[in-house]
């Protein structure tokens, strides 16, 4: 999963090295750029964002990540001004943005629906908000050109947005709010109403234009692909509370429940109980599985009580070939089905205890004849370390 | 990964500077005004009464409403307990100053018990409501029809017919009431038609009597119950039509059962507004109507106009409004709540 | 079941349209009778129009009803406007329901009561009666049409270009005069017309509100219409409709036109232009 999302980034400054470090959240010097100190958002009796707090640091490209009803559009408004907390305060710089409405901070959004103004051209639509600052006018235009510019929508700079299509519409509202260089720009589910390809493209834009301008972008979205290739960190939202925040690795390799585990990406989860330890290798019995599971580095407390063992497909090897040595880290089963989409394989796999887990493989050769198909008797094996051990 | 370098290129954020920004037009005009005093005092006032800008904006219509819509209905309710007097303003004052600066009060309930014992307008307010609903009714036979078969009308159609219904209503009221005398009367065309088709021997009597006043209100108050029944039935989804069909039911079934309930609240609508009008109607009576239609409206313009007892007529108002104020609560109720739904 | 037209349903059509313009059409036609009378055919003769244009009561009252209705519809748009603002934005405030008890009910209200309200008023406060409280009577009523054409059209109206006016700094007054107010430019247009309709086509109210030397055209059209018919009035109100309809068609056809285009050139758009 996250192999893609390193791919495209093309210019950057900068070694790969001092890429891979950057990370203000775990430098106890760096002071946030946003903070969110226990905010509760309710709407009568019911609660949509529960006593949240988060860190954001400057330049981050922070998603907000969670299924509808979570309560990040809540949130983003919340950032933004438009709803102001029931409990809790916003911090933007170190000022604290109570009763500081939208049309007061250094704060910018762009709208699901663009929210472009209809009787304005793309011109005026983008310069709306320099007029708004009483901005002198060839300032106005030296600045509205550079920004048309850099989404590339010189052409259309004279049209109507009913004479624009939906990814022209886009830029334009992209365009518009970046053009008072806020200090930070919110997101409302961008990509949403673009087709898969036009997605893809853009995303790349929007981390490009996030890394040339500086800008803290703050993003909502439902799609975890999406999450996943353009955020430097991102918050996994359930029923208005935050349950992990963790760059896109972190979340994917070391999920904190099986929320997260099961919300990114596809995952085996496998239920069992703690043998013993091994140094910081657990040893876990789990009936599903039929096998003792030996898992990766784990710390916890774990006493006595039911474990959950995540393993993503893609780290689970298959054989028609019993492995030299069972007993750990094995499990036996019937090919259920296979799903075949090019690039990967993907088979479903039920194990003698009844149970279904996913190993998937790249196609590395040309499918000519299968060596593994439906029916066949096979042995899943992983590294110890794949299996991370899940409390909750 | 994204965004990740590890060299700042420099402060790009500029957070802009926003002194300029209270430079609109009106925000200029504020300011020059500013220096005028009286409107500086008011400025002042209004911040220490704590009056919100909201609070003002509020303020403008319902002041005027207040004053040109309650206020003169709380003076025909004071008129209505006045004697009629031949001065000018033709009734007694209520409120008279006595010596030593006592107030007495002049009221009475004359005019309300004259009206409860002149049969005459009992049965104008009984005849009044009794045609009002009879006309609501045949609007409503009139009128579905014409809003159906629009709705049914293919989409390219759909705007011309609007239109054609609509422009009745913005010509003249009072000029389409005038056609029907001329179709209607003894000599009207009407008549004429049919004696020449040979349907009839002798003029039919149709103007100056209940019927006309019938034809009359149908004819100008179509369009108020053909616009909400069309703008209701429009939003309906067909699927749901093609769905009873598929599930076995017949069309004329379907169409009492699935239509009809769904067009409900522009039936209901529709009703509202042609009936509570047409209980105080004046113009259609008096032109179309005879000397026996007894409508409340026509009552109250010539008590008013032709006798020129302003206390009766007051009180003529008082109850006809009485009569109608559960209707107009009602509907006003209906209107509020469909906006709130639709936000 | 087809999205056709039954038999039924073009019968329907065909005879309500018959039914809601022969009338007009008739009096359009009687307007060219040479004879007074409407059973005889006198021939085709526009004597009738030259005499309505020399009846000077007719011209004048007509030239006042002008003056009535452009002033009236005017005030009344604004008002109107503020007010369908206030019922569709404002939210709860104290004394929302009587507020909007008191727009919806001259919607509905028997003209006779305004008119004679209206009319003790005036007197009470000795307010002689005109132009003026011809015009106040006329925008009181007008105003409760547009404020429900506005409130309507704000109801439907996408909040959120709203709050990206706020968002890129646009304070709350400010967003309404320049964002708002064009998008919705077309319902208020539209609530503006049809009060100059109403104030245009008023009797009852005007009769009880206006004074001497404010006669109204409907005014005198009523005092003559109850002597009998007159040829004289068909002319006028031939022309009455005439200018009617080809106001209400020329905007139809305007706004269609520019409708078309308008998707045509989404489709342009769409198609990758």
């Amino acid at each position: 999963m996250s192999e893609v999302g390193t791919a495209g980034n093309g210019a950057r400054s900068g070694s790969s090295a001092a890429r891979q470090l950057w990370a203000p959240w775990d430098d106890p010097n760096e002071k946030p750029h946003v903070q969110i100190v226990d905010v509760t958002k309710r709407f009568g009796n019911f609660v949509a964002v529960d006593n949240i707090s988060l860190d954001i640091f400057k330049r981050e490209f922070f998603s907000l990540l969670g299924p509808s009803g979570c309560g990040k559009t809540t949130l983003l408004r919340m950032l933004a001004g438009f709803e102001t907390p029931s409990a809790g305060k916003i911090l933007l710089e170190g000022e604290d943005m109570s009763g500081v409405p939208p049309y007061e901070r250094p704060v910018n959004m762009m709208f699901q629906s663009y929210a472009l103004f209809p009787h304005m051209n793309v011109e005026k639509n983008i310069a709306f908000g320099l007029k708004q600052d009483g901005v002198a006018k060839p300032e106005i235009s030296r600045r509205v050109a550079e920004v048309i510019d850099m989404v590339q929508l010189g052409p259309f700079a004279r049209r109507k947005p009913h004479q624009l299509s939906g990814g022209q519409r886009q830029r334009v509202a992209l365009a518009r709010s970046l053009v008072k260089k806020p200090k930070m720009l919110l997101l409302d589910e961008p990509l949403g109403a673009l087709d898969k390809n036009l997605r893809t493209q853009t995303q790349f834009e929007l981390m490009n234009i996030q890394e040339e301008t500086g800008i803290t972008f703050v993003i909502v979205t439902h799609d975890q692909e999406e999450a996943m290739t353009v955020s430097s960190r991102i918050a996994v939202m359930d029923h208005g509370k935050i349950v992990q925040v963790s760059t896109p690795a972190e979340l994917y390799e070391a999920p904190s429940s099986r929320y997260v585990a099961d919300f990114i990406g596809e995952v085996n989860i496998l239920e069992g109980r703690v043998d013993q330890r091994e140094g910081d290798h657990l040893i876990v019995q789990s009936p599903e599985a039929g096998c003792a599971i030996e898992t990766g580095p784990f710390n916890g407390e774990t006493a006595d009580r039911p474990v959950w063992v995540a393993l993503r497909p893609e780290k689970v090897r298959i054989s028609k070939n019993a492995p030299p040595k069972s007993g750990r880290n094995c499990m036996v089963g019937e090919v259920w089905d296979i799903g075949y989409i090019g690039n990967l394989s993907t088979f479903h796999v039920k194990l003698d205890s009844g149970k279904m887990v996913t190993a998937t493989q790249a196609n590395m050769a040309r499918l000519i004849e299968r060596p593994i198909t439906w029916e066949d008797r096979v042995y899943l094996t992983w590294a110890p370390d794949a299996a991370v051990v899940l409390l909750g | 990964m994204a965004g990740q370098s590890p060299q700042d290129p420099g402060d790009k954020v500029a957070y802009v500077d926003r002194t300029a920004a209270n430079a609109g037009p009106l925000a200029g005009l504020h300011a020059r005004l500013l220096l005028f005093a009286p409107y500086e005092m008011l400025c002042r006032l209004r911040l220490q009464l704590g009056i919100s800008g909201r609070g003002l904006v509020i303020a403008i219509p319902y002041l005027w409403l207040l004053a040109f819509f309650l206020a003169p209905f709380l003076i025909v309710l004071k008129i209505s307990f006045a004697e009629v007097q031949v001065a000018m303003p033709p009734y007694s004052p209520l409120f008279t100053f006595v010596e030593d600066g006592f107030i007495s009060i002049q009221a009475s309930w004359d005019n309300y018990l004259f009206l409860l014992e002149d049969s005459l307008y009992i049965n104008s307010y009984l005849s009044s409501l009794k045609i009002a609903l009879i006309s609501m009714l045949l609007t409503l036979l009139v009128g579905y029809p014409i809003a159906y078969g629009m709705m049914r009308a293919p989409r390219r159609w759909r705007f011309a017919l609007l239109m054609m219904v609509i422009l009745p209503f913005w010509t003249s009221f009072l000029i389409r009431v005038y056609a029907w005398i001329g179709i209607l009367k003894k000599e009207g065309l009407l008549n004429l038609a049919l004696t020449q088709l040979g349907l009839i021997n002798e003029p039919l009597t149709i103007l100056n009597t209940d019927i006309a006043v019938y034809i009359g209100i149908v004819y100008s108050y179509l369009p108020f119950m053909v616009l909400p029944l069309y703008a209701n039935l429009e939003k309906m989804d067909l699927s749901l039509l093609e769905a009873a069909a598929d599930l076995g039911c017949r069309p004329i079934k379907a169409f009492w059962v699935v239509t009809v309930p769904l067009s409900l609240s522009g039936i209901v609508a529709g009703c509202f507004l042609v009936f509570i009008p047409a209980v105080g109607e004046f113009v259609i009576p008096d032109l179309l109507g005879g000397s026996e239609t007894l409508m409340i409206g026509k009552t109250l313009w010539s008590e008013f106009f032709n006798n020129r007892d302003w206390p009766l007529s007051s009180a003529v108002a008082v109850i006809l409004l009485l009569v109608l104020v559960i209707p107009i609560v009602l509907f006003q109720r209906m209107q509020d709540r469909n906006a709130r739904a639709e936000a | 079941m087809r999205q056709g037209l039954t038999w039924f349903n073009i019968g329907s059509l065909i005879l309500g349209f018959l039914f809601l313009y022969l009338p007009i059409a008739l009096l359009i036609i009687y307007s060219f009778n040479e004879s007074r009378l409407v059973t005889v055919w006198g021939g085709f003769s526009t004597k009738w129009y030259a005499e309505m244009l020399q009846n000077e009561g007719l011209l004048s009252a007509g030239w006042v009803t002008l003056k009535v209705a452009f002033t009236s519809s005017s005030f009344a748009t604004v008002l109107g406007t503020i007010a369908g603002l206030i019922m569709s934005r404002f939210g709860a405030f104290h004394g929302r329901t009587f507020f909007s008890g008191m727009i919806y009910a001259p919607l509905v209200m028997p003209e006779v009561i305004t008119g004679l309200s209206l009319l003790l008023m005036f007197v009470a406060v000795a307010l002689d009666r005109g132009f003026v409280t011809v015009t106040i009577a006329h925008i009181t009523f007008s105003m409760c049409y547009v404020a429900v054409v506005v409130q309507s059209r704000l109801v439907s109206f996408d909040r959120s270009i709203e709050e990206a006016a706020m968002d890129l700094g646009c304070p709350p007054a400010r967003t309404f005069f320049q964002i708002t107010l064009p998008v919705i430019a077309p319902a208020v247009i539209a609530g503006w017309l049809l009060s100059f309709t109403l104030s245009l086509d008023d009797l009852v109210i005007a009769s009880f509100t206006t004074g001497p030397g404010a006669t109204t055209l409907p005014m005198k059209i009523y005092s003559q219409v109850r002597l009998g018919v007159t040829p004289e009035i068909n002319a006028v109100c031939t022309v009455l409709v005439g200018l009617v309809a080809a106001g209400v068609l020329t905007a139809s056809l305007v706004t269609r036109r520019q409708e078309m285009r308008r998707e045509a050139e989404e489709r342009l758009a769409v198609a990758g232009g």
